[in-house]
């Protein structure tokens, strides 16, 4: 029982914020002690492993000069300026849009070099999507407001946790890879991609239904707003 | 004998970790000069020349990198890029062709993967069969790299300003799923996962086959809720439930059990507070005054998508 110290660790690093990367060593350093090792033998077992895995790093860092020289001469604005000809009729189906395209993209291993929930989706995504609800429905009470844009994020992290997987060189997938190379199991990472598949589709079919629940709550949102007897504005 | 592996690339990131350090350091005007110049002279050293150093030194050196890190000494660098203008003028121009070099990386991953390991000339392979898919990736980021500088005419010197930019706006995250994989590692190693299994074995009737993967997957989200990250869980309940249970007892497939296992622990990201930078720096950033807003939009569909995983995993792990 003692030895599931680092769990706890973990889980009370996390919710105390602290940074991640030492919260990890400090659950390794602890699991080990608890398990016998004197502090020397953790820190080579650990050294040894963080150098086996090198490779799970290895191409994050090799793709940071090519997306760094492409954002240099404009990638990010390319991509603004295809997110903004996106139409759609309703929210719904914008935000729908959104997460087909953020998966499409992850899969094919281009992803921005910074958090997307602060370049994309506040200035972006979440203005087009209540765009869309205002043109079909007019002014918009802040619930049916604050439902699009908790949506707007929820699209984002959809697409991008649900799409990345089936890019070999993720961190995710090499994690995996590490992890079994270390218990001599023999695993490929495109077996892996490709089972990552079946979920990136189910996903996107399940984020067509809340979409489709979204835009049916705004137009009552909006139908509960608006006095008894008035029509549209 | 081959001419390129991982090898070649370890030395090729770790001189642009180098590069980086030595571009802070160099710079009077960064906030953290010295310690964050540190931080990427040590890990480069580590990624180029760290198969030369004895494995306790490197556990020692990624132990004074995260401290460095914890205590707030890495900071970012103002590296000069373009102006917002130019970059949109260059967007302009370019249109299209700027996905061309991001998509050859994809490309040269799926032809080499399934190629690269047949050529070969007098004995000399062109690439190690060693982890050839990853280094297949790194082949295509250097082609991409050169196609990316013909088609936007950069001068050769902006790879490393630009690559020591998006380093460091990356910052010591970059290691993150290293160093978790190494922690996987090292709980193996302790036994955590026999304790975890022998908790498990005791709660459930895991010798029927699909009580093992309902609990391996539902393990997987729980975990990460509790501890806010699909990869620390997936170190504890993959050595816990996965390995033992799964694919020892019952002989199940673990490339699909991972991926469909690390996919629910993703479901478990969409339901926690932990995992601030999806769910909580949203609401701030959208102005919500719900909190959990983000997290309530999600749960239906993360909920519903764990469902999905389960009964994927039950019919497919055991059958291929």
């Amino acid at each position: 029982m003692i030895k599931l110290i680092g769990i706890a660790i973990i889980a009370a690093g996390f919710a105390l914020r602290f940074n991640t990367l030492l919260v990890v060593l400090a659950a390794g350093i602890a699991t080990g002690l608890v398990a016998g090792m004197p502090f020397d033998a953790i820190m080579e077992e650990f050294g040894r492993l963080f150098l086996a895995n090198r490779y799970v790093t290895l191409a994050a860092v090799m793709m940071l000069p090519v997306v760094g020289v492409l954002e240099r001469y404009g990638l990010r604005e390319r991509a603004e300026t295809l997110i903004r000809r996106f139409t759609a009729a309703t929210a719904g189906r914008m935000l729908l849009l959104y997460t087909g395209a953020r998966q499409v993209s992850i899969a094919l291993g281009i992803t921005s070099s910074m958090g997307a929930q602060a370049t994309v989706v506040r200035p972006i995504l979440a203005p087009l999507a209540e765009g869309a609800a205002r043109a079909r429905h007019g002014t918009l009470p802040p619930a049916a407001v604050a439902r699009i844009r908790a949506h707007a994020a929820a699209a984002e992290n959809v697409g991008s946790f649900f799409g990345e997987d089936i890019f070999i060189a993720v961190g995710a997938i090499l994690l995996m890879k590490g992890f079994f190379d270390d218990l001599k199991i023999e695993v490929s990472v495109w077996a892996m991609a490709l089972w990552g598949i079946p979920t990136a589709v189910a996903a996107f079919v399940l984020m067509a239904w809340r979409t489709r629940v979204l835009d049916r709550r705004i137009t009552r949102d909006v139908a509960e707003a608006r006095p008894a007897g008035t029509g549209k504005p | 004998m081959s001419l390129l592996s991982l090898g070649t690339f370890y030395v090729l990131a770790g001189a642009l970790m180098l590069a980086t350090a030595l571009r802070v350091a160099i710079d009077p005007g960064h906030p953290r000069r010295a310690t964050t110049a540190l931080f990427w002279g040590l890990l480069g050293g580590a990624f180029a020349f760290g198969g030369l150093l004895p494995p306790r030194w490197i556990g020692y050196l990624v132990l004074v990198v995260a401290i460095l890190a914890a205590c707030g000494g890495v900071a970012r660098s103002r590296e000069h890029t373009t102006s917002p203008d130019e970059r949109l003028e260059s967007a302009r121009r370019l249109g299209n062709r700027l996905f061309w070099p991001a998509l050859l990386v994809p490309l040269t991953a799926v032809v080499g993967s399934l190629g690269f390991g047949r050529i070969h000339w007098r004995g000399i392979a062109l690439v190690s069969p060693v982890n050839l898919s990853v280094t297949a990736v790194c082949i295509g980021a250097a082609l991409a790299l050169v196609l990316a500088l013909r088609l936007t005419r950069a001068p050769v010197g902006v790879v490393l300003a630009e690559g020591s930019r998006l380093l460091q706006a990356v910052g010591w995250t970059l290691i993150l799923p290293q160093a978790l994989a190494a922690l996987g590692g090292l709980f193996a190693r302790a036994g955590v996962g026999a304790v975890v299994a022998g908790l498990v074995e005791q709660a459930l009737p895991t010798q029927y086959p699909w009580v093992a993967v309902a609990a391996y997957a539902l393990g997987m989200m729980l975990f990460t809720v509790c501890m806010g990250n699909a990869f620390a869980a997936f170190a504890v309940i993959t050595g816990g439930i996965g390995i033992p249970l799964i694919v020892r007892a019952h002989g199940g497939n673990p490339a699909i059990m991972a991926a469909i296992g690390m996919l629910s622990g993703y479901c478990g990201t969409l339901l926690t507070p932990l995992a601030a930078n999806f769910n909580l720096v949203p609401v701030l950033l959208l102005d919500l005054e719900d909190k959990n807003a983000v997290i309530k939009a999600q749960l239906p569909l993360a909920l519903a998508l764990l469902g999905f995983n389960v009964l994927l995993m039950e019919f497919c792990v055991y059958r291929f």
